[in-house]
């Protein structure tokens, strides 16, 4: 299987019932400084078979919402509201315990450092057979059977050999797989991805993604990915959830966000990625750098680097509202979004001789 | 002229002033380097005493140097903290009735005339080198770090013995023999930090602009390890003062009548069955200076570094309710896991 | 030091044939193996050009990097500055000849000294270049000038790198490249540590600058959408050699190495018109440089290899202007107008490959 058609992402399955349900969201993390809010009003629901985008710049908010979700928050962090369901669970009011029996079986993770997610002193086989051991009370010996099959089925080479191998005699493509195969162990209903690619190299990061890919068909899971390549999200996923400090500025289908943004930061994005630009023309950037979190302005929360700021965004913050079929932006001025020169500087940007 | 976007200054990391009241602030926003000691109290505490330590050093023997040395049979043996026995005896007595208090404060002078040039000469002698072999790797490196060996698998002490024996006693001995037998301490610590800073790319980036090694060392390599061996050297102190004791236990160290700690320690060491305040409070004396300047060393440490100052820089009451907050959460994070 | 390889041209700034870089790293109890990290690499760049330099990593470009910056010793092959090999200056020359080459990192968090102020930064190589700018009115004149450049502002010197968010620290780095007026920057990675926003600034920086000044860029990345956009030329680096080089938009449109076709394929496109009809997902991994294969290192991985490619390394085939690929000379490098790879069964057309055909 040297090369492999790239499907159409199928849109034929009717719109199955969310997996994950999250509504107003709120994590606060502690500082000396004060608490600072890192995630404000998050909304989003997973569906199974699809994979659901969180897309956004570092330290906008996506890990720790991811975290929050899974329960894996530090102790200076909290989720000061909101809700999640994972089906029927209600993820935020559960004890350890309940919330240890929801892990795997209910939601596997992937993360982005794969040997720091790995145990160094134990075998890929023991650490693999683990999940069934603990949920499902298998023997050492029916563990064993499980890693094996695991791992033949993430794609790793002579997995009767492999099993017994440590981490780090993996190559970091290999130790990917890995933690997709500990991530799917109990066929969850749910798969996060933390930037699972990021860390790796272009001809590998097609490979894992194509892991992934099948493992969501093949089992029906939903998946939410975390990232902040535009292009990964607009091959991989079908939904996307932009955010920006901490915020979701805008939400819909990946095809309809991308071909019509109804956010200007979604829009800057978008024409800041060096695609079809020729060699010597300038890029459209986005002017400044993303707010501290300790000092989002009141108000919208991209108004320092929007063109189309005006009085009102700097008093009231914008709501989510539904700016097209399947989209929604946080926008005082959505409407006015596609019309936006993409060339064109922001009204506090200081340079305008371009 | 270019067509370049100037990027609003938002990052940054200090405090915003309207958080924090009348702090005294430069101009800068930065808080002067006096103001944080005043905010980490543990660390005023420290200067103070040090100050205290150093001041007696000074005047200690003009001041008190008659009581140390009068013999009075009608106080011996007195134990500390008596008021009948007047301020001076606060401290008790030796068998030969001298004055305990007097006898410390004299012996501050001794004491640090010691310590401080064998700690400082170790320091900077085992650092630059420590520093140096780090740096270049390779050959210099391991014959470095052998001599290093050497040093500390030859038994220290009787390094000192012969030596001492071989020459005189005197306190300039004593502190040469106790910085040499110190030097791969530092040596090893410096060598380790600078070995790994060398291969930082600030200081590739330094390589490709031509500079040699040796400004290399000086502007990146130095800054950054001397809070750390400043930290170990303030350990050392206290190391430094008790192995001048074992010196003067073996009759070969600070010769009577001259004092200091590590001697008054040594000789009270026969009567502690009977007078524990002899070796115990010298001790002590001992003891809260190398801690003092421990102190010191942690606070200078954490306010020298860029990264690091602003924990110094906030006011205690924020610090305080962050801390207060932070335990909370953990004792619900175990409580919620204890329920299940 | 006046004879000039066969088709150097005037315009050159740097030549490079030949180069190679042997590392013995510690295996077992057996002693050392040998790494040949670079094995007989062939580059030149013109004045004013910028050359792309891809490839997965452990390929072996930042070796290449730090062995032009001198930051490693070579083991062969000869380097050309403007026609002088700076591994035999000594002294004041070669401290001249610093300050032709200059180089921008990475992870603008590590490659800045936290202790020292932007502005002690910045004029650090002044320290050492003490001629240049003598008195300290003038050193803080040339401050003013290229905090201006790359568009930070001037009260800006006094601050700390901390106080800096990732894009203004690599315009710190920037400037700092830049302080001596050289001739050829290296860009090892420049943008990959920053944000999509703003690396679009930093890459808007870099071309203005390129504009200004003439200078030569080395711009080594993994992201092949950027050097798309910034590079006129690309070299494609696998395990420790140059596979394939050409014009960038030869090499993007219609590649003749299948491990480039497959880089080109295995890239996420944003826009799906862009997209390869069929994905090249290449099996395997790169293989150990401490043990690569016999005859075409990448044989291993290929789709196309044949029983002659694990026995004979391949020999170059160029690209003719008709667009008839023929048998080449036997070295990349100078002449690289064209576009040449090292393949015995090059890539023929983008339609071989499965890449979508630009119109």
């Amino acid at each position: 299987m040297m090369t492999e058609i790239l499907e159409p992402v199928s849109r034929t399955a009717p719109s199955q019932q969310a997996v994950l349900e999250v509504k107003d969201l709120d994590v606060d993390i502690r500082t000396p400084k004060g608490t600072v809010r890192v995630v404000s009003k998050v909304g989003f629901s997973a569906r199974s078979g699809k994979t659901l985008a969180l897309l956004g710049e570092s330290g906008c908010g996506k890990s720790m919402t991811a975290k929050a979700i899974a329960g894996l928050l530090d102790p200076v962090a909290s989720v000061a509201g909101g809700s999640a369901h994972l089906e029927s669970h209600d993820l935020f009011s559960m004890t350890a315990k309940q919330r240890r029996s929801v892990a795997g079986e209910g939601l596997g993770i992937v993360f982005q450092d794969a040997l720091a997610a790995l145990n160094p002193v134990y075998t890929i086989g023991t650490q693999l057979g683990e999940a069934f051991r603990i949920h499902r009370g298998a023997s050492k010996k029916q563990a064993k059977v499980e890693a094996i099959e695991l791992m033949r089925r993430v794609g790793i080479p002579e997995p009767e050999t492999r099993v017994n191998s440590y981490p780090h005699q993996f190559s970091g493509g290999m130790r990917q797989r890995i933690l997709i195969a500990m991530a799917v162990a109990l066929s969850p209903k749910l798969l996060i991805a933390d930037e699972p690619t990021t860390a790796l190299d272009v001809t590998v990061q097609a490979q894992i993604m194509q892991l992934l890919r099948s493992l969501r068909t093949e089992e029906q899971m939903a998946v939410v990915l975390i990232t902040h390549d535009l292009a990964v999200v607009a091959e991989e996923a079908d939904d996307v959830c932009v955010m920006y400090a901490g915020n979701v500025v805008e939400q819909g289908s990946v095809e309809t966000v991308f071909n019509r943004p109804t956010h200007p930061y979604t829009k800057g994005l978008l024409s800041s990625v060096p695609a079809d630009a020729h060699r010597g023309s300038s890029l459209t950037s986005i002017p400044g750098s993303p707010p501290e979190l300790s000092k989002i302005p009141t108000g919208c929360v991209y108004q320092d680097r929007c063109p189309l700021a005006s009085a009102i965004c700097r008093e009231q913050r914008p709501e989510l509202r539904p700016t097209g079929p399947a989209q929604s932006a946080a926008c005082h001025f959505a409407e006015q979004v596609s019309a936006l020169d993409p060339q064109s500087e922001p009204v506090t940007g200081q340079d305008s001789e371009r | 002229m270019s067509s370049v976007e100037q990027i609003p200054t938002t990052k940054t990391p200090q405090p915003s002033p309207e958080s924090s009241g009348s702090q005294k602030r430069r101009n800068d926003g930065r808080v002067s380097m006096f103001t944080m000691l005043l905010r980490d109290r543990f660390a005023t505490v420290a200067a103070v005493f040090l100050s205290l330590v150093v001041l007696t050093a000074i005047f200690g023997p003009t001041l008190m140097g008659e009581h140390a040395t009068a013999q009075n049979l009608m106080f011996m043996n007195k134990a500390p903290f008596d008021p009948a026995n007047g301020w001076i005896y606060i401290l008790g007595s030796d068998s030969l009735g001298r004055s305990v208090l007097a006898r410390i404060v004299v012996a501050t002078q001794t004491t640090l005339l010691v310590a401080v040039p064998a700690v400082l000469v170790a320091l900077i002698v085992g650092s630059l080198w420590g520093v140096w072999a780090g740096y270049h790797r390779g050959r210099r490196e391991a014959i470095s770090m052998r001599i290093a060996d050497i040093i500390m698998s030859f038994p220290s002490l009787l390094l000192a013995v012969v030596v001492l024996f071989v020459f005189s006693p005197s306190a300039a001995n004593i502190v040469l023999i106790l910085a040499i037998t110190r030097i791969p301490i530092y040596m090893r610590t410096a060598r380790t930090e600078s070995a790994e800073l060398q291969s930082r790319t600030f200081v590739d980036a330094a390589r490709t602009f031509g500079t040699k090694p040796n400004s290399i060392i000086v502007r990146h390599v130095i800054p950054v390890v001397t809070p750390t061996l400043l930290t170990l050297a303030t350990l050392e102190f206290c190391f430094v003062m008790l192995a001048e004791s074992s010196l003067s236990f073996l009759g070969i160290g600070i010769q009577p009548p001259d004092v200091s700690w590590g001697l008054l320690v040594a000789q009270g060491r026969q009567y502690l069955q009977t007078a524990w305040w002899l070796s115990i409070l010298p001790g002590l004396a001992i003891v809260l200076t190398a801690v003092a300047a421990n102190v010191l060393a942690a606070w200078m440490r954490i306010a020298t570094d860029p990264a690091q100052r602003w924990r110094l820089e906030l006011d205690r009451k924020s610090t305080k309710a962050f801390e207060k907050a932070t335990r909370q959460a953990a004792k619900m994070h175990a409580k919620k896991g204890d329920n299940s | 030091m006046s004879i000039q390889t066969h088709n150097q041209s005037v315009d050159s700034v740097l030549d490079v044939q030949n180069l190679t870089k042997t590392f013995h790293v510690a295996s077992g109890s057996s002693g050392t193996r040998e790494l040949k990290a670079l094995d007989g690499i062939n580059l030149n760049v013109k004045r004013g050009e910028t050359l792309g330099l891809v490839g997965e990593s452990g390929c072996g470009k930042s070796t290449l990097a730090r062995t032009l910056m001198m930051l490693e010793q070579p083991d062969g092959g000869t380097v050309r500055f403007d026609g002088q090999d700076p591994f035999a200056l000594r002294g004041k020359q070669l401290r001249a000849w610093r300050r032709r080459v200059q180089m921008v990192f990475q992870d603008p968090f590590a490659s800045l000294n936290a202790r020292m102020t932007a502005g002690q930064i910045i004029t650090e190589p002044f320290a050492t270049h003490k001629d240049l700018y003598p008195t300290s009115a003038a050193r803080k004149q040339r401050l003013d000038e290229l905090l201006e450049l790359v568009g930070l502002r001037t009260t800006d010197a006094q601050k700390s790198p901390q106080e800096f968010s990732g894009g203004q620290r690599q315009r710190i780095g920037i400037a700092r490249a830049l302080a001596l007026g050289p001739d050829l920057i290296i860009l090892d990675e420049p943008v990959s540590a920053l944000d999509l926003s703003v690396q679009a600034q930093v890459l808007n920086l870099l071309n203005d600058l390129q504009q200004q000044l003439g200078v030569s860029y080395i711009f080594i990345s993994h992201d092949l959408s950027v050097v798309r956009h910034v590079t006129d030329r690309v070299a494609v680096m696998y395990l420790g050699r140059i596979i394939e080089t050409g014009s960038t938009q030869q090499v993007f449109d219609s590649p003749l190495h299948p491990y480039t076709a497959s880089l080109m394929s295995a890239s996420p496109k944003l826009d799906p018109a862009l997209r390869p009809v069929n994905r090249i997902v290449l099996q395997g991994e790169l293989p150990s440089p401490l043990d690569p294969p016999s005859g075409c290192r990448f044989r291993t991985r290929c789709w196309k290899a044949e029983s002659i490619c694990s026995v004979e390394r391949p020999e170059s085939r160029v690209r003719e202007p008709d667009g008839k690929i023929v048998l080449g000379m036997p070295t990349l490098g100078p002449s690289a107008e064209q576009q040449i790879a090292e393949c015995h069964f090059p890539v023929q057309s983008a339609a071989e490959a499965g890449l979508a055909v630009s119109a």
